[in-house]
């Protein structure tokens, strides 16, 4: 899917962590691409790689534990060519983050007015008083009440939603075009995690950023996506529109996923879990269906030997053929073996 | 801030109070009278009673301690048995020797120690992290007095740098003020030395391990997705945040400081408090002792008053707003 709009493509990029001497991939072959005035949103488990994906392309892992192969294109540039410098002038300027723990990701011993000034330092070359008038447009942008109170005031006296804005004004203050946001509501409660989404979304028509937006949680998706990849074991297993993920779901992981959420229409229903567990890194096999483990009754002829990425609709995409032949065993034309 | 300082320096007001009343108790529990050694042996018991009882030594214990404390705020803390003088005067001629070998060492200490743990934390792993946690486990193992023992005979005795006992050498001690200065300084050099030695150890270690944690933390992750260079993610993140710590251990080092003077001055046979501790101890010198204990003890509030201020300052989590 090469659009004109398209500035952040992400080419077969694996991501390896040095476990006891050895390198394992933690994310492999990943392929995307985030457009423009979208946001995509990656979904999947605890330990499928999401974050991993993050931070590779924030280029934040150790080299001397981590290998990187693929490239990652950004607006022509190759991020994975850069060394720790040249990376710098791209992380804060033109790739903001949102983190998932607003309440460690501050530091506790600076005013709220330093951290948030301290990303224009290094990329802006604003007066002092330009940049504590930005401070306080940018606090008032995402949402926060008194913007010269909150400035002046250090991390332990802000509230998890207060500091999570905070952490948004970080990463829009140079209004980059990227905006990865981990987990960005993970902690804080649903009132609050509303509101940031709608801070998040408006920013994002105002900037025209790409959000990718990182979660495992069905009901931020579905409020706020445009497009979503869905991740299991390391890789994307479906990619696809809102609407087709949604609606039409394909890969059998996304039809569990989805079909483990709770429904107001079948409330006194037992909870639909997918069982097993997501393989740890150095047990994860190298070929065959990663996912396959966990739906024991589907036939193995069913899966590919090395499953790739089949286009099922217009930008709509599934990884391995069983999805073809995947359904519930409560389903009727259920495969039982 | 003030209000903080204020606060906590309030609190030191009953910790005295407590403080000296056990201190006195603890002297009252003290075998012996005042009279007993101070006149003749052969002195009828009587007179001695008739001693005790003029002097209030009969009264209630609160009205002694009140007497006690009046006389503490003129200064008068009694007789020293050993020395016939006045422990207020015996005390202040060594105070100064003390307080200014204690000072030399805690700036030599952390003029070492902060370097070492920041550059042990920032390059842990590798050659000279290993070469300062060697050096760490080394000196830590080792009893202080060894050391100090071994220093002497090194670089007093092979070596004949420095001097070894004394705090000013006797042609200095009769000359102008310049020779005096230098004399003294050249006095308490190798005690001041081997004491930082020592005493870098666990600052190193706490910096070390709280530069490694700092590194690995969300907000230094913060920090370098703003796009901040590694050496200002140093500089304005990870080297405050692992001070925090050391901070907290700074008032307290001054009772340490003040433990190790009983070491340093006994080894070198240096005339501060702490010799004047150890001699009076071996005398049963009771009223230095008492004063001493009391001087030590306040001595220790004020380090941990020290500790919270500097705390509340680099904190701002602990400020009282």
């Amino acid at each position: 899917m090469e659009t004109a709009s398209n500035f952040l493509n992400i080419k077969d990029v694996s991501t390896a962590f040095k476990i006891n001497g050895q390198f394992y991939d933690a994310i492999s072959h990943i392929n995307l691409q985030v457009h423009h005035d979208e946001i995509l949103a990656i979904v999947g488990e605890s330990g499928c790689g999401k974050s991993t994906l993050a931070t590779t392309i924030m280029g934040l892992h150790d080299p001397a534990e981590t290998k990187i192969s693929g490239e990652i294109d950004f607006e022509g540039t190759n991020l994975l060519n850069l060394d720790d410098d040249g990376y710098n002038d791209f992380r804060g300027a033109k790739i903001g983050m949102i983190f998932q723990d607003p309440l460690s990701a501050l530091n506790p011993l600076k005013r709220i007015e330093d951290q948030i000034s301290e990303v224009m330092d290094y990329h802006t070359s604003l007066s002092k008083e330009e940049k504590h008038e930005r401070v306080l447009q940018l606090l008032d942008e995402v949402g926060i009440v008194n913007p010269k109170r909150t400035a002046h005031q250090f991390p332990h006296e802000l509230s998890g939603g207060m500091r999570q804005r905070v952490i948004i004004a970080i990463a829009i203050a140079c209004k980059p075009d990227l905006i990865i946001a981990d987990e960005p509501t993970t902690a804080l409660d649903v009132t609050i995690q509303a509101q940031i989404l709608d801070v998040l979304r408006d920013i994002q028509k105002e900037n025209h950023a790409g959000i990718i937006l990182i979660t495992h949680d069905l009901g931020v998706v579905a409020e706020t996506a445009d497009r979503v990849a869905v991740m299991y074991a390391g890789q994307i297993v479906e990619e696809g529109t809102a609407e087709q993920v949604f609606n039409t779901p394909e890969h059998p992981y996304t039809r569990s996923l989805l079909r483990s959420m709770p429904q107001r229409d079948n409330e006194n229903d037992d909870l639909y879990v997918i069982k097993g567990n997501v393989p740890s890194l150095q047990k994860m096999p190298s070929t065959g269906d990663r996912f396959a483990p966990r739906i024991p009754w589907v036939p193995a002829s069913a899966h590919e030997e090395n499953p790739s990425m089949h286009e099922v609709a217009p930008g709509h995409e599934v990884r391995c053929t069983c999805y073809k032949e995947f359904s519930f065993p409560d389903e009727k034309g259920s495969v039982t073996v | 801030m003030w209000k903080t300082i204020l606060r906590r320096f309030l609190i030191m007001i009953p910790e005295v109070i407590i403080l000296s009343i056990l201190v006195f108790l603890l002297a009252k529990a003290m075998p012996g009278d005042p009279f007993t050694g101070s006149i003749n042996p052969k002195a009828d018991p009587q007179q001695i009673h008739h001693l005790m009882k003029i002097n209030g030594l009969y009264d209630p214990w609160y009205q002694q301690y009140w007497q006690w404390v009046v006389h503490l705020f003129h200064g008068n803390l009694g007789n020293s048995y050993q020395y016939q003088e006045p422990v207020t005067r015996l005390i202040a001629g060594r105070a100064g020797n003390t307080l200014w070998l204690a000072l030399f060492t805690m700036i030599l200490t952390y003029a070492f120690a902060l370097p070492m743990g920041v550059f042990a934390g920032r390059h842990e792993g590798k050659l000279p992290d290993t070469i300062i946690r060697v050096y760490t486990y080394v000196t830590y193992c080792i009893p202080f007095f060894v050391i100090l023992v071994i220093g002497i005979w090194i670089f007093g005795y092979v070596f004949g740098w420095f001097p070894t006992t004394g705090s000013i050498s006797a042609e200095a001690s009769g000359s102008g003020w310049l020779q005096t200065i230098g004399s003294r300084f050249y006095h308490i050099l190798l005690p001041g030395i081997l004491g930082a030695l020592f005493g870098t150890v666990n600052i190193v270690q706490y910096l070390r391990s709280e530069v490694i944690d700092a590194k690995g933390s969300d907000y230094v992750r913060t920090a370098r997705s703003k796009g901040v260079p590694s050496k200002d993610i140093y500089r304005h993140h990870i080297f405050r945040n692992s001070l925090l710590p050391i901070a907290a251990f700074a008032g307290y080092s001054i009772t340490g400081l003040l433990n190790g003077s009983i070491f340093t001055e006994t080894v070198f046979s240096y005339p501060g408090m702490g010799l004047l501790f150890v001699n009076s101890i071996s005398y049963r010198d009771y009223t230095v002792i008492t004063a001493l204990v009391l001087i030590y003890g306040i001595l220790n509030l004020i380090g941990t008053l020290l500790s919270d201020i500097i705390l509340s300052i680099v904190d701002p989590r602990i400020r009282i707003e």
